[in-house]
């Protein structure tokens, strides 16, 4: 019973998700795309909850619909050539790149499908936070400090960009 | 029932559909968003794999978190070159900024 709840839940996330990509990158209005890209990432977070990562979903709310959100937000309205009805959104490569995409899509597919993953039998950890938050602080550190520098940088940096000089 | 494949098969497509994006969209902002939705096809994948072959250490989530970071990151950086770029010569779309081929 539960199982077919859980399998409903991922194939109505999957509809949305899949559904709200493509007007992401098919609608010619960009704010409208926005709108939709925000609506994939909620359905992503659904998707991780599914997957048993609330910690992951919780941040994925936090910075993509909050803060990655309102950065494309702020970098529409600060460009022009959104609204016109007469601009032209796509270029001509259209038909080559559906092309390209079918056939990458294909491939990975069926080279999914020919995969024996190595599916571990143990049942998935309970309170994900702990462990992460020991992994992140023992095992992976210096990962972790490297990444903190790195988002300082690229703060300094988008600052120094983006000023008028 | 629901299993590995299914949600790698999900994260493949959504990849496709940000590929399509990149390769077709003129406007830089919009190629922005595509790479976005690239980010969150390999971020699927990353918790699908904790979940599914290291449930134990769950190495996937703690990848994902620095994936985030570094999505979050790169959006920061693209978005200023985006606005410094529109400042200095009033266009966005990625076919007409082309000033560093020659």
């Amino acid at each position: 019973m539960e199982s077919s709840v859980q399998s409903a839940v991922f194939y109505i996330l999957s509809a949305i998700i899949v559904g709200s990509a493509i007007l992401v990158v098919t609608l010619k209005n960009i704010f409208h795309s926005l709108l939709f890209l925000v609506l994939t990432f909620f359905s992503i977070a659904g998707i991780y909850v599914l997957l048993h990562a609330e910690f992951i979903a919780a941040v994925q709310v936090l910075i993509y619909v909050g803060a990655i959100t309102v950065l494309l937000i702020f970098a529409i309205m600060m460009t022009a050539q959104i609204y016109s009805p007469v601009l032209r959104q796509t270029n001509e490569q259209v038909i080559p790149g559906l092309i390209i995409v079918g056939v990458l899509l294909i491939t990975t597919l069926i080279v999914l499908g020919n995969t024996a993953w190595r599916v571990s039998e143990k049942l998935p950890e309970t309170q994900s936070i702990v462990t992460i938050g020991k992994s992140l602080l023992t095992t992976y550190v210096l990962p972790f400090e490297v990444v903190s520098v790195v988002l300082i940088t690229a703060l300094i940096s988008a600052i120094i960009i983006a000023r008028r000089d | 029932m629901i299993t590995l494949n299914h949600y790698l098969a999900l994260a493949s497509i959504l990849f496709c559909i940000g590929i399509y994006g990149v390769l077709t969209r003129r406007n830089a902002i919009s190629v922005l968003m595509s790479i976005e939705l690239m980010f969150n096809a390999a971020n699927i994948n990353f918790i699908a794999f904790s979940k599914f072959i290291t449930p134990v250490f769950l190495t996937g989530q703690v990848f994902a978190v620095f994936v985030i970071t570094i999505a979050a990151a790169e959006a920061t950086v693209a978005l200023a070159i985006v606005i410094l770029i529109y400042r200095h010569h009033k266009e966005i779309n990625v076919d007409k900024i082309n000033f560093l081929k020659w």
